[in-house]
């Protein structure tokens, strides 16, 4: 799951849980996979090296990026 | 002294050809009038099958045959309208076949940027009418991204100016670039290419297309047709940057955002990295309070509860109760002690069956009277029926 999905599932979790009528136990589930998903945006970001290349299409139609000298 | 030999065409004995005299006019003029530009009024334009064009221009006075080679219309963004006053570029040329001569044009440009305008307004009427210039097929841009597709010339500024604006704003982001030509005649079919990558590619959450500012020709590839419906079919959003302010490129009407030059594109796409933290930090206790606060919830759901609990358990051991008290009343009433009593005795035989009729006694028997203080042993001296 990419960050930006990783932050939309957080925000969407967060709103149920912000809803009334969710069971307790629901609940619970939700914040243990939003305290997952949570660890695992801030890891990535943290993990994270910028980078600058040049997409390049591959013999078998596949794609891969090379880095480009800056 | 020798005969003096006469000049080819000097006389009937030397008569030239047709295709040489043709030929010779040919040189003449083709060799003697440089490029030149000239300016006059559209009229019996043709296109024809192969591609090239055909028509006149004139003023007052005179007229000129005039072409357009299919090769050089690619050039030229759309074909005059009659009647339309233009320059053009081109140079004399004869056509042998009829010793016509004509003026073969390279560039053709209207008054007031009309032909740009004109093939403009024909793109982007096209692209309206198959939807493309809704706004409701505008896709927002992720607000997180961490790759970005840059669309554009490896040479040109755009790309330097993007890096060094997203890097500035996270010096962790991706930038992935996906050359292509941005202007010249190759751009349009280089720049679809390159869309398609990104849309197959599929690895960017983000693509921006643009270039720096230029020429209203040099930016024409970004008003190519081909190109903005590309730029519509890509399947990760896009920002286009075509770098000029004033006028608006057909890429910038389909894309999901325009912006006013590639900084500007690199400024919107991409968030500090400082308000990413904060946002991860605020959807943490987001996160905490919104289960505390369930959790509050659930505590004091449980609190009524019991209280409910025991008040319900209290009235139901109440009324249980009190269903007791008046069948104790009833079933009281109804005993036979209660009717010893008031006074009444019971006679009983020796087995403790009632003895309730006269021929139930036997003369000279025992039996035994209960009353509601004790019992009394008693013998049967005489038995006399009522007289029915």
């Amino acid at each position: 799951m990419s960050f930006e999905e990783d932050l939309a599932r957080l925000d969407a979790i967060a709103r149920a849980l912000e809803n009334d009528r969710l069971p307790l136990d629901e609940a619970m589930k939700l914040f243990e996979e939003g305290v997952a998903r949570l660890r695992a945006a801030t890891a990535a970001l943290e993990a994270a090296e910028g980078r600058v290349g040049q997409l390049v299409k591959q013999a078998d139609g596949t794609f891969t990026v090379r880095d480009l000298q800056r | 002294m020798s005969p003096r030999v006469a000049e080819p065409g000097e006389s009937a004995e030397t008569a030239i050809s047709v295709s040489v005299l043709a030929e010779s006019v040919k040189s003449i003029v083709e060799g003697s009038v440089p490029p030149v530009w000239i300016r006059g009024e559209v009229t019996g334009f043709k296109k024809y099958r192969s591609g090239h064009w055909y028509f006149a221009l004139r003023d007052g006075n005179a007229q000129i045959s005039c072409m357009v080679w299919a090769s050089d219309t690619a050039r030229i963004p759309a074909a005059p309208d009659e009647g339309m006053q233009v320059t053009a570029y081109g140079r004399l040329g004869v056509y042998a076949a009829r010793t016509e001569i004509r003026f073969s044009i390279l560039r053709l440009a209207a008054s007031g940027d009309g032909l740009w305008r004109k093939a403009f307004e024909e793109a982007r009427a096209k692209l309206d009418a198959d939807g493309l210039l809704d706004p409701a097929r505008k896709r927002p841009l992720p607000r997180y991204p961490r790759t970005i597709a840059v669309i554009t010339s490896t040479e040109g500024a755009a790309l330097h100016d993007i890096v060094s604006v997203a890097r500035r704003r996270d010096p962790t982001i991706c930038v992935v670039v996906i050359p292509a030509a941005v202007q010249g005649e190759t751009a349009p079919k280089e720049l679809v290419r390159a869309l398609r990558r990104a849309s197959h590619w599929d690895g960017a959450d983000l693509v921006i297309i643009g270039r720096g500012g230029g020429s209203r020709e040099d930016l024409w590839a970004f008003n190519d047709e081909r190109v903005a419906r590309a730029v519509a079919m890509c399947r990760t959003p896009t920002i286009s940057a075509v770098g000029h302010e004033v006028d608006v490129s057909l890429t910038d009407l389909v894309a999901d955002l325009r912006a006013a030059t590639p900084s500007a594109a690199a400024e919107t796409a991409v968030p500090e990295r400082a308000k990413v933290v904060h946002d991860l930090e605020r959807m943490g206790s987001r996160l905490r309070g919104a289960l505390s606060l369930r959790a509050e919830r659930a505590r004091s759901d449980l609190a009524r509860a019991s209280r409910d609990l025991a008040v319900r358990a209290r009235r139901a051991v109440e009324l249980r109760r009190s269903w007791l008290a008046a069948s104790a009343a009833t079933i009281d009433a109804l005993s036979p002690l209660r009717t010893l009593e008031r006074g009444y005795v019971v006679a009983r035989d020796a087995d403790g069956r009632t003895l309730s009729r006269v021929r139930d006694f036997v003369v000279g028997e025992e039996f035994g009277i209960v009353a509601h203080d004790g019992s009394v042993r008693a013998r049967t001296v005489d038995v006399k029926p009522e007289a029915t």
